[in-house]
């Protein structure tokens, strides 16, 4: 377990998480990629903090970025709740064009 | 040495059930496979001696993908368990993007001279945390308080489908209110 | 970090912790066994024995197969709820031994909890059968209802005792029991314990109506597991209950140990009790008695406890 271990692990669930984002089609699914990346940002950060630099300042990113996945969750499932009452659809393709 | 192990253990777990995710063809399946990749990394978390943060993680992605897995059958219209299909769009190009984008990040990973570590952790790294919190990054907190209200209501007016208008009738009078299912206090 | 009252033991204690366990999950099933018994005009001392006898029952039991049941999915649920128990109680002092000495053992607790959510939810999705998908979904709503007053309920001590440690807030409470001091933290906790597991009021999401809700293709050894389960979140959550608000192991002229398993017993005898005693909780009323009455309810015991807290320091 050194810094660069972590931060691979870290990159490949990034990546990972990057192609589910870019490829689905469903919004849900589109917002389990952003979820998955933000956990590779979570072991970046976490990795950061305990080989890089151990005060207790470096703690608050990793507060930072848990925070910004409950909002983009919440925010997310809003759209999504609001997009399939309004337009009927559940895929970006379709959420996409423009009103029929 | 038993740390190392279980890092490597769970970083396999953690990228394999990640991948999982776009790979099974059941919602259920896909929610919690993701959910058992964030608790692998809250332990990878723990083992770097974050326990506040590690513990959180875990707390609340369970609980996020429990909710998750109700929206997956909600809004996967077509149900890719009942008949399988592709629900993806331009799968060759996302999997070139994300290769691409892993190369680049492990070259920068393992060419970077990283600095050697500054500083020793603290004591009690929690309450530290919280010190820090109410102190000198006071700022963040006050931020991520009003980041997450703005949150709560952006998220109950997009969603929401009946104002108090349809609720109270059009003079907001009416009592209690008429909703498609009542509450349990009698409002 | 660790708290000096508290010591940890060797791993290999677990197997005593997890007996434990289960003689507490033993009597509460023998309990609950005496209480139907009784409920139901029959001689008591059948209803005692009956325990032994359904587990007996349920081990010969053939397994129940359904179409297209996701059988990975359904069997960690319905064996999550035990793991789930066993976690709670690693982080419970039993006196002045504990097996995991973590700094933020609430938080744990907490994060277990939630476990609940998936580990019902996925046993009613993985037998693919109507009735018990609908129990799960009655499960999440009630959860949706109870989680967030539970979670602030948690606050209360760890704010009083101004830490995360379970053995720290146990040593905060020698003068004074919490439980005198913020009753609608402690029974907001007792409900949140008796969510998870499933009983009393929380148990629409089993109910009768559905006919059996969650558990209605359960069978064998997969039942038992599962109602297990139930018992030894009752056990796990009154165990824990213990260092949170009613003084961990402090009382008089016993050893400390048997103080903690004295108070867990007599809670978890309440629990079991209390069964046959509250109305059901319908779920879609319920989140509204969650957010509106719960809710506001413990956060102004939060307040008055962190104003004293503040008063005290």
């Amino acid at each position: 377990m050194t810094l660069q271990t972590v931060l691979l692990v870290a990159a490949a669930l990034f990546s990972v998480g990057l192609y589910g984002a870019l490829s689905q089609q469903v919004v849900v699914m589109v917002m389990m990629g952003l979820e998955l990346m933000l956990n590779g940002l979570i072991l970046a950060a976490a990795g950061f903090w305990w080989f890089l630099a151990p005060d207790p300042s470096g703690q608050v990113l990793l507060l930072v970025i848990i925070v910004a996945m409950t909002v983009e969750m919440a925010v997310g499932f809003a759209v999504a709740t609001a997009l399939h009452r309004v337009r009927r659809v559940d895929m970006t393709d379709m959420a996409a064009d423009l009103s029929r | 040495m038993i740390t190392h192990v279980a890092f490597w253990a769970l970083a396999v777990i953690a990228v394999l059930a990640g991948a999982a995710v776009f790979i099974v063809n059941s919602m259920a399946r896909a929610s919690y496979s993701l959910a058992v990749s964030f608790i692998c990394v809250g332990l990878q978390v723990l083992l770097l001696q974050q326990n506040y943060v590690g513990v959180v993680t875990i707390l609340m992605m369970v609980m996020e993908m429990a909710i998750m897995a109700v929206y997956m059958v909600m809004f996967m219209g077509m149900n890719p368990a009942l008949m399988p299909m592709s629900m993806v769009h331009d799968k060759r190009h996302a999997l070139a993007v994300s290769i691409a984008v892993f190369v680049l990040l492990a070259t920068g990973v393992l060419l970077e001279p990283w600095p050697a570590r500054r500083g020793t952790p603290p004591d009690d790294v929690t309450a530290a945390l919280g010190e820090e919190l109410m102190g000198p990054k006071m700022l963040v907190m006050a931020a991520v308080g009003v980041v997450m209200a703005v949150t709560i209501v952006a998220g109950v007016v997009l969603a929401a489908h009946r104002g108090r208008y349809d609720r109270f009738g059009d003079d907001l009078r009416r009592r209690p209110a008429r909703d498609p299912q009542p509450g349990g206090v009698g409002r | 970090m660790s708290d000096p009252s508290v010591r940890v033991v060797a791993p290999l204690w677990v197997l005593a912790a997890a007996g434990l366990l289960g003689l507490l999950v033993l009597a509460a099933a023998v309990l609950d066994g005496a209480l139907s018994a009784r409920a139901a005009g029959a001689d008591v001392r059948t209803g005692l024995t009956r325990p032994i006898g359904e587990v007996a029952r349920l081990m010969r039991q053939r397994r129940r197969v359904t179409v297209a049941a996701d059988t990975l999915l359904w069997r960690v649920g319905g064996a999550g709820l035990l793991v789930m128990a066993m976690m709670i109680v690693t982080v419970v002092p039993l006196g002045d031994w504990t097996l995991f000495d973590l700094d933020v053992g609430v938080v744990w607790f907490n994060a277990m909890d939630v476990l609940a959510w998936a580990f019902v939810w996925l046993t009613g999705w993985g037998a693919n059968s109507a009735y018990s998908l609908v129990g799960g979904y009655r499960f999440l709503a009630h959860g949706l209802g109870y989680e967030l007053p539970l979670m602030f309920a948690l606050v209360a001590p760890a704010v009083a005792a101004s830490s995360l440690n379970v053995g720290t807030i146990a040593a905060a409470q020698q003068g004074l029991w919490f439980v005198v001091w913020m009753p609608v933290a402690f029974l907001v906790f007792c409900m949140g314990v008796l969510a998870i597991a499933v009983w009393g009021p929380f148990s629409p999401a089993l109910g009768p109506d559905v006919a059996g809700g969650v558990s209605v293709e359960l069978s064998g050894v997969d039942r038992l597991l599962f109602l297990s389960g139930r018992y030894a979140l009752l056990a796990a959550g009154a165990a824990f209950a213990v260092p949170m608000f009613l003084g961990g192991g402090a009382g008089p002229l016993l050893p400390a140990w048997v103080w903690v398993l004295v108070k867990t017993l007599a809670l978890l005898a309440v629990f079991v009790w209390l069964r046959r005693h509250l109305p059901a909780a319908r779920p879609d009323l319920f989140m509204e008695v969650g957010w509106v009455v719960l809710l506001p309810a413990v956060l102004l015991q939060d307040l008055l406890v962190a104003g004293i807290a503040l008063g005290r320091s």
